[in-house]
């Protein structure tokens, strides 16, 4: 930990990239009838690096569902790129991904098992309307996505990615967001279930990724820590609100909210003690 | 120096396929643990932390097999003895377990007295209902659990909860060494922090003589144990107090561990994080030299044919490098 | 891929059926090249004739003779000519007369004609014993004491004037060559009450049974996919539609069900396809129910959203990201119901409502046919016995087969 501080970039005049208002999520009828996402409005600029922090049943995944389309809004608006998000037939829908991509919490499951690696990153070429491009400059841009997440596309070739590691699935993932390219890169915990060592490369690659595409990413967790490390602005959601967001720095160091505030001392640190003394046991019951 | 309440002198154990290979899981494991005192295990999944929980508890089921070594509870050799004896007199006196999803292997069946009773009459057979209920009660009070937990099913209890009623239940023995493997990292924050806060107070009230934590989490691991050991590959890579291992890591695996860790800190914002590229052995064929070796930025040629020993030095610490602690800081200190 | 084959033929319940069913199937291949022509052709004319081998009588008279004098031809063609009947008539007079038959074997024909010899009087009559049955035993002894004279037999032919001469006399001492014997048939199973040849039958009607059973399996896995995958994957209101036909048919009685569609559709129509068919039609709600409750779970998991984010139809996320994970399941479905089907159509026919009788033999219509002219009080077992073993040997290597996919698919099954 000797390196330079990444230095505070400031995005409040860049452009809007996603934005929503009274954006909201019922499941359930009558008695059952349980908000998830209860009216959050949030902006997110291009190029930014945003976390959502909440714990579980926040309804932080559920809300990572609405902005990639994947369900539909109860209510409220969503807006990509200034304009109100239209995705009401599956042509749209396929615009929109265009635009928009995701890495998943689970690697294992996030791969269709009976496909080959090449399949997968094909796919993706072809998606971005690389059809027609002939072999060679196929396995050239194949192998350059590979190269930027350190794996080896000519050892990957043949092979299904049941047979890599956590870490080097995850990284495929990112491979195949720098092959898509999409405006915004939603990732919903992608390092939640990789080690320490590898969590720190996935880290860096998604930074580097931001860098050099400029793309927006939504990255959403339960680490407070990590959100802080990584993130422009972070958004703190609580009982499907948002309770507190703002820049990273801000959000972390002055909390303003109770819960956020809570949820930064019950995290155990290491240069500040970890206050376990007005725990009370009893409080729980 | 307190009395030792566990040691582990050079333990083997293994691990059968289906396929007939042997995988070493753990591999001439060597520590002890005092009186009042708690170790952590830091590692990759993978490396055998759980397995060597396991392996402690004396409680081998296939596909885990014993090879060799000795695992000593309070003067009492228990390695080698057979799985039952180990369930009758061994568990819940001398060694209590929580596994991570402990939680949830609660019999959602049975009231959470019953399960105080299962464990007390493995021990004890002729505890009454009403001997046991008094013992149960006077703990659950210690520790801050409500009293009507005891007549609830487990489904009725919240996460964090169910995980204290675990702890609770399987440490009412005053077991001499408990076992926590991940007890906290299924749950919330502020969960976390109670089951914490609630196996400090069993150690701090004698209840427990000494823990055994093992997590990913160095933060947490930072913040609950006294000592820390870190395993790769199954063996131990590195030894020290928490504070040492945290601030002050010495060998290239340990260090890259240690600089990974990320907390809502001033000043840990965009720093850079320390990455170790590459993934662990296979432990089907452990290499003959330096098992970091491969994915080690500052190997010889050497690391990957001479077996490394354990090196110890300062006080109580211990280190696994062919490198030099000077050389190894001075290349440190160079990033 | 192929690991997973490898680890099928490694599983030994799997591999236990399969080699049952592929005898089988062979047995089915085979046998008729040994044997061709007509399963259904009546050989016989009267019905029911018992498993054995058939030698023509009268080719037998006509055929080269050898003489030999075997120790105990004798012995065995009374041991042979005196029926169980008899022999516990015999005994019953022994009783009645009161002669000690402690150590007496009714299977030991010598010492049984000795005693008799020894004990009956013609001229006693025993005490309680009604004419009638006095007779009776008379009738007996004259029947024992032609047994045992008569060296030869006279055939006689008919002579220009009608009177009869003596053509051959055949003597106790005369054999002829079966290889020697014009015609010789071997019934390994008898023949059944049209006088058919049970084993040609059986072959053929195990052929037919798989078949419909094979047919029935496909119409009922390709129905139950369809709907599962439609029902579990697209959900909401297709899902309560599909799920709400699916409840109808679960609700009665697929058997009831499968009677009265046969029984509409009439028997000129109902050939072994059509029965497959109706069998299909049936039972196809559990897999689409099973099929559908594997969707739903599958359809939420990453690799199919990042699918759907990755523009694909739906055709092509059902095909792709869905199929290849529920097709161990569907193949285990499919050999369930192969094996229900074949059941089905036995339960059918021998309700008279399976195939039409007249084109090719089924297991079902086997057991209909031997039930209809009383095989099983006449004693006739070998017309439905080898039909009620080939049924279950089918139904077990298939539902062995099943059992071991299951234990390399399910890894919660695994030891």
């Amino acid at each position: 930990m000797s390196e330079a501080v990444r230095e505070q970039k400031d995005f409040t005049n860049a452009p809007l990239c996603l934005s929503g208002k009274g954006v909201t999520k019922v499941f359930g009828f009558g008695d059952k009838r349980t908000v998830a996402v209860d009216h959050v409005d949030f902006e997110f600029h291009e190029g930014e690096f945003v976390s959502i922090v909440g714990e579980s049943g926040s309804g932080k995944t559920t809300l990572s569902k609405m902005l990639l389309g994947l369900s539909n809004a109860t209510e409220g608006e969503i807006y990509f790129q200034g304009k109100l998000r239209d995705i009401s037939n599956g042509h749209k829908k396929k615009e929109y991904w265009k635009g928009i991509q995701a890495i998943f919490q689970d690697p294992f499951s996030s791969f269709n098992t009976f496909q080959k690696i090449d399949t997968v990153l094909l796919d993706c070429i072809n998606m971005r309307g690389g059809k027609n491009l002939s072999k060679e400059e196929k396995t050239k841009l194949m192998t350059e996505a590979c190269n930027f997440v350190n794996l080896k596309f000519a050892e990957l070739t043949n092979k299904y990615p049941f047979e890599l590691s956590g870490g080097q699935m995850q990284r495929l993932m990112i491979a195949r967001i720098f092959l898509l390219k999409p405006k915004i890169l939603l990732a919903d915990e992608p390092t939640s279930m990789v080690d320490a060592c590898s969590r720190a490369t996935i880290l860096d690659m998604l930074l580097n990724l931001r860098d050099e595409t400029g793309m927006t990413v939504i990255f959403i967790t339960h680490d407070i820590g990590l959100a802080y490390y990584i993130s422009d602005s972070v958004y703190i959601m609580e009982h499907g609100k948002f309770v507190e967001y703002g820049k990273a720095d801000e959000v972390i160091l002055h909390p303003q909210a109770a819960y956020t505030k809570r949820l930064i001392s019950d995290v155990p640190k290491i240069h500040e003690e970890w206050d376990l003394s007005t725990v009370d046991l009893k409080a729980d019951a | 120096m307190g009395k030792v309440m566990l040691e582990v002198k050079n333990l083997k154990t293994k691990y059968v396929t289906r396929f007939h290979e042997d995988v070493y899981a753990v591999d001439g494991v060597s520590f002890s643990i005092e009186e009042g005192k708690s170790l952590g295990i830091a590692g990759e999944s993978g490396c055998g932390k759980s397995t060597l929980a396991l392996s402690m508890m004396g409680y081998y089921f296939p596909p885990l097999h014993y090879m060799s070594g000795d695992i000593i509870i309070d003067g009492k050799n228990i390695s080698g003895m057979d799985p039952d004896t180990v369930r009758k007199t061994i568990l819940g006196s001398e060694i209590a377990y929580i596994p991570q999803a402990a939680m949830n292997a609660l019999n959602p069946t049975q009231k959470i007295i019953r399960f105080l009773e299962d464990v007390i009459h493995a021990h004890d057979p002729k505890k009454s209902k009403k001997e046991i209920r008094e013992m149960a009660e006077a703990r659950f009070t210690e520790v801050g659990l409500p009293l009507d937990a005891l007549d609830k099913h487990a489904v009725e209890l919240s996460g964090g909860m169910k995980q204290r009623t675990v702890i609770a239940v399987s440490t009412i023995l005053n077991p001499k060494v408990l076992i926590a493997d991940e007890p906290s990292s299924a749950l919330d924050v502020t969960s976390q922090k109670l089951v914490i806060k609630m196996m400090r107070e069993l150690m701090e009230k004698g209840h427990v003589k000494s823990m055994l934590f093992i997590t990913h989490e160095l933060p947490l691991l930072y913040n609950v144990t006294d000592d820390i050991m870190v395993m790769y590959a199954g063996q131990i890579v590195e030894k020290g107090t928490a504070k040492e291992m945290v601030f002050d890591p010495i060998h290239p695996y340990s260090h890259g561990l240690m600089g990974s860790i990320l907390v809502p800190e001033e000043g840990t914002r965009g720093q850079k994080l320390g990455a170790i590229p590459g993934a662990p052995p296979n432990l089907k064929k452990p290499p003959d030299g330096c098992r970091f070796a491969e994915r080690c930025k500052y190997a010889c040629p050497e690391c990957f044919y001479s077996s490394i020993p354990e090196r110890p030095f300062g006080e109580g610490r211990m280190y696994r490098c062919l490198k030099e602690i000077d050389e190894l800081k001075e290349v440190y200190s160079h990033e | 891929m192929k690991n997973t084959i490898r680890q099928v033929f490694h599983s030994p319940k799997f591999v236990g059926g399969f080699v049952i069913f592929v005898a089988i199937l062979l047995t089915m291949i085979i046998y008729p090249l040994f044997n061709p022509g007509n399963p259904l052709q009546q050989i016989g004319v009267g019905t029911f004739a018992k498993p054995g081998t058939y030698v023509s009588l009268y080719d037998a008279t006509r055929a080269q003779t050898e003489t030999f004098r075997l120790p105990e031809a004798d012995e065995n063609r009374l041991a042979a000519s005196l029926t169980d009947e008899d022999r516990v008539a015999m005994v019953e007079y022994f009783t009645a007369v009161g002669v000690d038959i402690t150590d007496l074997d009714t299977s030991d024909t010598d010492t049984l004609l000795q005693m008799w010899e020894d004990n009956y009087d013609p001229s006693v009559r025993p005490k309680g014993m009604t004419g009638a049955r006095v007779n009776y035993f008379k009738r007996l002894n004259n029947s024992l004491q032609d047994l045992k004279g008569g060296d030869t037999v006279i055939i006689a032919e008919e002579g220009e004037d009608g009177a009869l001469l003596e053509s051959k006399s055949i003597s106790t001492t005369d054999y002829v060559r079966t290889g020697a014997v014009a015609n010789v048939k071997t019934l390994p199973l008898g023949t059944d009450n049209f006088g058919r040849d049970v084993l040609k039958e059986l072959v053929s009607a195990t052929g037919t049974s798989i078949g419909i059973g094979l047919l029935a399996g496909v119409v009922a896995t390709l129905i139950g996919l369809t709907f599962g995958l439609l029902a579990g994957y697209l959900g909401g209101f297709v899902d309560d539609f599909i799920m709400f036909i699916t409840n109808i048919f679960t609700v009665i009685p697929g058997f009831v069900l499968l009677i009265l569609i046969s029984y509409s559709i009439g028997q000129e129509q109902r050939g072994a396809a059509v029965v497959a068919t109706v069998i299909g039609l049936t039972g196809w709600t559990w897999t689409a129910r099973s099929v559908r409750s594997q969707v739903i779970s599958l359809r939420n998991r990453d690799h199919v959203n990042l699918s759907k984010l990755s523009g694909h139809s739906l055709l092509r996320i059902i095909l792709t990201d869905i199929l290849p994970y529920i097709a161990s399941y569907v193949v285990m479905a499919f050999i369930l119901q192969v094996s229900s089907g074949i059941l089905a159509e036995a339960q059918l026919s021998l309700l008279g409502l399976g195939p039409r009788t007249t084109e090719v033999p089924t297991l079902g219509l086997m057991m209909n046919w031997a039930m209809l002219y009383s095989a099983h009080t006449n004693g006739s077992w070998w017309a439905y016995f080898p039909v009620i073993l080939v049924i279950t040997l089918i139904s077990f290597s298939l539902n062995l087969m099943n059992t071991g996919l299951d234990q390399v698919f399910n890894p919660t099954l695994r030891d």
